[in-house]
């Protein structure tokens, strides 16, 4: 099977230049202006979209993104509704992936087999589920694959060698290099270490390479990008959206802007790195 | 899937750490490895006798066991039926059962070498314990805290201050319990090359429910001598509250296989089953949280709901893996308690037997009311008071106070 993924993967290697890969909560502040940002995303340079999933208790993320996902509950988000919100940004746009990002209590509950089949029909491409290590791949990442998703997994500077190849094997679409030991908003790894850990999984697969968390500005996007086949931004844009909210949470007419500046703004740094030599 | 091998409820986890469909490792990626090279420094450390014997030996010196198995004539008499023991886990260096499984867990990770020890606490039990051992050891210490736990179990906090350990209080979420153990995640997360997570409860990822288990199992090896001591022969049932269930389950344990005890688990049932409570067998379903699949508090989508319980230590909206387990098979009986029901008992047993319990325990010490006068007079009925009420006095105070006027 090929999904968006693998066929933007594929078109940005043709064209020698490494992804620009975007995170916002879905539903944060309200589902209307959240289905806003994500339709300027990919006129700001977007290339692939991640889309959180918003849970009570995420417990691999930093202070922005409990946030975002707190205000997202409070103003009535649902799994049901973030799958209506893809649904809503595949009216207008039939190329750019759409991967969602989240912990899986919430797609047990839907019902695994349900989720799958409305996560393809809503325009779904890809699923990162941060709880579900290799050790659980009979939960959900089997039957994604069989349904036609991608799952993409993370790698972390604790996933040596000898434990790549069990992190890899049911891998697809791209691997997904947390750069740090951490939680999302957390310091940036450098860009050496990020060379080398990125060769370093390489050596073991031929899919793409994004590299995330920490990075805030079109200079270290710029960078990571320039190792990487492609960098991930997500604590920067939710603190952009937080940062455009009025004193009650709600979105305001900057709402929108405030994110697709950055996002536009980090696009160029990514498109101004020179991509690593393979 | 683990089915429990025939004539035995004690032989899980299977490899995957699951009992039947709950436990699991359900955890961010950094932590896997760690979590695995855990499993093979436990799966060493008891088949090393040195260990066992230097733990032994700790248990007897350093944190007073065995405790004592004390028949509470009082209340027996009171309550005008079964005759009811306590197992008394409150006399235990700290305060409660909790130092048996920190213990266990401070000789684990020093045998791993790890240096820097994180724990959750709820009521601070686990807290204190944690930091007791880590003073006595030379390791530094962080803990975890609900900002509302903070407020209700100051002496806690202020022993742990004084043991030299460092209190965070947290202020997302529910700001208890279970935010403290998510806290205690994203530090592990962050800190993982030199850091143990000690957990204080069975629950959490393959293989913390198990290693728990088998460090509180004391409580129940003892039980089963001490009774035979004492009456000659097994209880006939047995009663003890639950958080996240480790007390209880270092009681059940051993007698999972002994067909003719009955056993109980006493969820907090806070306001009242309808309202807001803490039991999550009573009102919960399976679901994932914390590394493990286990019945939890939840809404229909899947959101984890506030629990609330008067106790901080059973204020969590789930429970071990291995409880969700029983009470599926049927081998254990979950009952839960209400605030106003365990206040109840916590006086009862404070005038009758001078013994003032944990809020935790009252909550056992309450469904021991209703059970022990149905039951006959030569029933044998252990209760595990896993805690006494010293950090609870300011909070109980005020109620009573408040209660007054
Ligand atoms: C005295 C006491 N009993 C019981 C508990 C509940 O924990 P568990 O169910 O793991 O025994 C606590 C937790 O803080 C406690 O302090």
């Amino acid at each position: 099977m090929t999904t968006r993924i693998d066929t933007r993967f594929a078109e940005l290697k043709k064209q020698g230049r490494s992804a620009f890969v975007t995170f916002l909560m879905a539903g944060d502040p309200d589902l209307a202006t959240s289905l806003e940002i994500i339709k300027a995303l990919p006129k700001a340079g977007a290339d692939v979209i991640e889309i959180g999933m918003p849970f009570t208790d995420p417990m691999a993320d930093g202070p922005s993104i409990q946030a975002a996902g707190l205000r997202a509950l409070n103003g009535g988000m649902t799994l049901k509704k973030t799958l209506e919100l893809v649904r809503g940004f595949r009216k207008g746009d039939d190329a750019t992936p759409i991967v969602l990002m989240g912990y899986y209590n919430p797609i047990y509950i839907y019902g695994v087999d349900k989720f799958l089949s409305d996560a393809k029909t809503a325009g779904v491409d890809g699923l990162i589920i941060v709880d579900l290590p290799p050790e659980e791949d009979e939960e959900l990442c089997k039957p994604a694959l069989k349904a036609g998703l991608n799952f993409i997994r993370l790698a972390t500077p604790t996933t040596d060698d000898k434990r790549l190849p069990a992190v890899l094997a049911n891998t697809s679409g791209f691997v997904y290099y947390v750069s740090i030991t951490g939680i999302t908003g957390a310091a940036a790894a450098d860009s050496t270490a990020v060379s080398e850990a990125v060769a370093r999984i390489k050596r073991h697969t031929k899919l793409p390479v994004c590299v995330g968390f920490g990075i805030r500005t079109p200079d270290t996007a710029r960078a990571i990008a320039s190792h990487a086949d492609g960098a991930v931004v997500g604590t920067a844009l939710v603190d952009a959206l937080r940062g455009s909210l009025d004193s009650q949470g709600r979105a305001t007419a900057k709402t929108v802007n405030a994110v697709a500046d950055l996002a536009a703004s980090l696009a160029q740094g990514v498109r101004g790195a020179q991509q690593a030599a393979e | 899937m683990n089915i429990a091998k025939p004539n035995s409820y004690r032989s899980g986890p299977d490899e995957g750490g699951h009992f039947g469909i709950f436990g699991g490792r359900f955890v961010a990626e950094t932590l896997m490895p760690l979590i695995l090279d855990l499993e093979k420094a436990y799966a060493a450390a008891k088949a090393d006798p040195a260990f066992q014997a230097e733990m032994n030996g700790y248990l007897k010196h350093y944190v007073g066991r065995p405790s004592p198995l004390y028949f509470a004539e009082r209340l027996t008499e009171h309550l005008g039926g079964a005759k009811i023991y306590f197992k008394r886990e409150e006399l235990n260096h700290t305060g409660s059962h909790k130092v048996n499984n920190v213990l266990g867990q401070i000789m684990l990770a020093r045998r791993m070498g790890k240096k820097r020890i994180i724990a959750e606490t709820g009521a601070g039990q686990h807290g204190v314990a944690t930091a007791t051992l880590c003073a006595r050891f030379g390791l530094e210490c962080v803990v975890y805290m609900g900002a509302v736990d903070v407020e209700r179990q100051q002496p806690n906090v202020i022993r742990m201050e004084m043991l030299g350990a460092k209190v965070f209080p947290v202020q997302s979420g529910t700001r208890t319990l279970k935010d403290a153990m998510n806290e205690a995640l994203r530090d592990w997360v962050t800190n993982v090359h030199n850091t143990f997570y000690c957990i204080g409860t069975v629950a959490g990822p393959h293989p913390y429910p198990t290693l728990v288990r088998d460090f509180q199992s004391v409580i129940g090896s003892e039980t089963k001598v001490q009774m035979q001591e004492v009456e000659g022969r097994l209880p006939d049932s047995l009663v003890a509250c639950i958080g996240g269930g480790s007390n209880a389950m270092g009681l059940f344990h051993p007698f999972l296989d002994d067909p003719t005890v009955e056993i109980f688990g006493v969820e907090a049932a806070g306001h009242g089953l309808t309202q807001l409570h803490a039991a999550s067998i009573a009102g919960g379903r399976p679901g994932v949280l914390h590394g493990n699949r286990t019945y939890l508090l939840m809404n229909e989508d899947g959101q984890i709901q506030d629990a609330h319980s008067i106790s901080a230590g059973l204020d969590y909206p789930g429970i071990g893996p291995e409880h969700s387990w029983l009470h599926e098979i049927g081998r254990v009986k979950y009952l839960s308690a209400t605030d106003d029901e365990a206040l109840e008992a916590f006086q009862l047993l404070s005038r009758l037997e001078g013994i003032i319990p944990a809020l935790e325990p009252a909550h056992a010490i309450a469904k021991v009311m209703e059970l022990a006068p149905k039951r006959p007079k030569d029933h044998l009925m252990v209760v595990n008071l896993s805690g006494r009420g010293d950090k609870d006095v300011p909070q109980v105070g005020d109620i009573l106070k408040g209660k007054k006027k």
